[in-house]
């Protein structure tokens, strides 16, 4: 398990990186939507992966917190997908607009010559 | 001690509300959003500076740090706000930037697009929260909401110059804030905790084995703040996103580098401060030696900008440098040096930044456009302001009023007497070149002396800068074009540069709360003592004998 989800993000960072660094803004907003992808994952891995282990504790009951995953981390990935999806959105408004105003969709907002 | 506490929250709860309520009006109610506006400015700078002095005034007794449970949890479990002299002083700087960047905006810059208002109170809401939060990851999200007000307000006025520039900004960010999250995430997963001050108690803790994955954290964290506040090679994206940026807008700006400053101040000498054990000191030579490459750079910068706009955006570089160098000393006095030099300069480019939008209105036409030409970036899509009708006051005898704001810019920027930049500076090099003799110093180490040539040279470099800029705005012949300046307009930056002068006149009162400030920040027992301990209010049924 503890592979697959590295190379998950991995793959994901990677792509991204490489994504970020092209020319054309909608690889750009690709790649950051991939490595937004691949720091969600690792925030929720940063909780220790284990199986069967609800993050909420039962009320009433005397509980072993053993039995109990991490809730910080799946908090956090959850504000950190709000708001990865927020800041997206307004990057692709952006891109439209510039995509409108210089009739290019490079990042410089023209074409290299 | 109860209304302080509750006051403390203001900074954050009044700006929100305030954007809030500003969405509803409709935008042509341009009168209504401006007085609503600027009365909460003003509202918080009054805050800002009823906190200072309660901070300040705490003597004796255990509360220099002030502490706000959010959700009366205890703290390391929930989320805390901590005030302490730090803090209230950047909220003291926030808002009087604030105000000047806001009624300056009121002249015509307001009514360039929607929502100017409200961004601009959800910017500074992101500010303040940033300046007054305990925990790493609340600091997060403030962050982004900072951030979030900012993408919005630095396309303000739109424009494809503008466009272009807010483009490269908001990816750069974008990009930083994952690594932001990657740092808090990789702490978390070591030590357990969020809270700064429950984190600073752990670290000196962490097994021999973690202590890579620790560190590894820090740095990727410290580079997402880095990125905030410019340090060379992270720094490309600085000068022009600022330059770009309406006036109002790039003079609230220049407190946004200052959060990346305040952060990384606030957590090297908290996490990794005398007490940290084994990582103790951890990136201090990092900052040492980045603060100084850009120094370099912006001094570089600077000399090499044709136009007034990208001048001013190394400035900023230029000042976050030797910010980022005196944290990497991580010595008291020099520290205290740092804060005076960071209000000072804070201050300047903020006022210049205002003062830059008037000054090219006198430039001619034609100089303009050999300005821009010179310049080679951009050179084919020249912003076009569309000329819009003025009221209000004009002032007279304009070109002598911009001539002296601008010659006091000048000398502030290259740090002469007889106004606070000097002082700054002189504070910053005492401390530097005359060791702390109770530490048995003596001997002064090369990078330092380098240091010191550095921040000389830099102010030459501004001087030089400021001198040409100046020769060419207002010696070169004008055939009548004066231009009208508004008493609206000329006010914000005749306010910031009396802040400086007032700096100058106080600078012993000004200088103690900066050394007590230093003092507490070297010494972080007291703030971890006062987090940890500050204890939730019972509420009204629960039992009372504790």
């Amino acid at each position: 398990m503890e592979l697959i989800l590295a190379i998950g993000m991995g793959v994901l960072t990677g792509s991204g990186v490489w994504l970020l660094l092209r020319p054309r803004t909608f690889q750009v907003i690709i790649g950051l939507s991939l490595i937004g992808y691949g720091v969600n994952l690792f925030i929720f891995s940063m909780g220790r992966l284990r199986v069967n282990t609800p993050p909420v504790l039962q009320s009433g009951a005397v509980v072993n917190p053993a039995d109990y995953a991490d809730p910080i981390p799946q908090a956090l990935v959850l504000t950190a997908i709000v708001i990865g999806f927020a800041t997206t959105a307004l990057f692709l408004v952006v891109l439209l607009v510039s995509r409108g105003l210089t009739g290019s969709d490079h990042v410089d907002g023209r074409e290299p010559n | 001690m109860e209304t302080a506490n509750h006051l403390m929250m203001m900074p954050i709860v009044l700006p929100l509300a305030t954007g809030a309520v500003l969405l509803l009006l409709d935008e042509r109610r341009h009168v209504v959003k401006a007085v609503i506006s600027i009365v909460t400015a003003l509202a918080l700078m009054v805050i800002a500076i009823a906190l200072l002095h309660s901070v300040d005034n705490a003597t004796a007794s255990s509360a220099t740090t002030d502490v706000y449970l959010l959700g009366n949890w205890p703290a390391p479990f929930g989320i805390v706000l901590v005030l302490d002299r730090l803090s209230a002083l950047m909220l003291v700087l926030t808002s009087v930037l604030a105000l000047a960047s806001l009624a300056f905006s009121l002249a015509r810059w307001h009514k360039a697009g929607p929502h100017f208002h409200t961004l601009f109170q959800l910017l500074l809401m992101g500010l303040n929260g940033a300046f007054l939060t305990g925990d790493l990851f609340n600091l997060f999200v403030f962050f982004e909401v900072l951030l979030a007000a900012s993408y919005g307000l630095a396309l303000h006025g739109s424009g494809p110059l503008r466009i272009k520039a807010g483009l490269h900004y908001i990816a750069v960010n974008l990009a930083a804030s994952s690594l932001f999250l990657i740092g808090v995430s990789l702490i978390y997963g070591v030590t357990g905790t969020l809270n700064m001050a429950d984190l600073a108690q752990r670290i000196p803790a962490v097994p021999a084995q973690d202590r890579m994955l620790l560190e590894a954290g820090a740095a990727v964290l410290a580079i997402a703040f880095l990125v905030k506040a410019g340090m060379w090679p992270l720094s490309f994206w600085l000068p022009a996103a600022y330059s770009a940026a309406a006036a109002p807008v790039a003079a609230i700006f220049v407190i946004m580098t200052k959060v990346g400053i305040y952060i990384l101040l606030r957590l090297s000498l908290l996490l990794f401060g005398v007490d940290a054990g084994a990582t103790a000191g951890f990136g201090d030579s990092w900052l040492l030696f980045g603060g100084m490459a850009t120094i370099a750079f912006g001094a570089i910068g600077v000399v090499a900008s044709q136009a007034v706009g990208r001048l001013a955006g190394f400035s900023i570089l230029v000042s976050s440098g030797t910010l980022l160098a005196a944290i990497g000393m991580a010595d008291a006095r020099v520290t205290a040096g740092a804060l005076f030099y960071m209000v000072s300069s804070t201050l300047t480019i903020g006022a210049f930044f205002l003062l830059i939008e008037l000054v090219e209105r006198v430039q001619d036409p034609a100089a303009h456009v050999l300005s821009v030409t010179m310049e080679a970036y951009g050179d084919d899509m020249e912003e076009q302001v569309p000329e819009q009708e003025e009221v209000g006051v004009a002032i007279p005898g304009t070109l002598a009023v911009l001539g002296i704001c601008f010659a006091a810019c000048g000398l502030l920027l290259a740090g002469l007497p007889p106004l606070s930049g000097f002082v700054g500076k002189f504070a910053l090099l005492t401390a530097m070149v005359r060791p702390d003799p109770v530490a048995g110093g003596g001997v002064i180490a090369g990078s330092t002396w380098i240091l010191v040539a550095l921040l000389i040279l830099s102010g030459l470099c501004a001087l030089i800068a400021m001198m040409r800029a100046g020769i060419q705005i207002f010696w070169a012949p004008i055939e009548g074009t004066v231009p009208r300046v508004l008493l609206l307009e000329i006010a914000p930056v005749a306010f910031l540069l009396t802040l400086c002068l007032l700096m100058t006149v106080q600078g012993g009162q000004v200088m103690r709360y900066m050394e007590a400030t230093a003092q507490s920040l070297h010494s972080p027992a007291d703030y971890l003592r006062d987090v940890l301990s500050t204890q939730p209010i019972p509420g009204p049924n629960a039992p009372r004998d504790k």
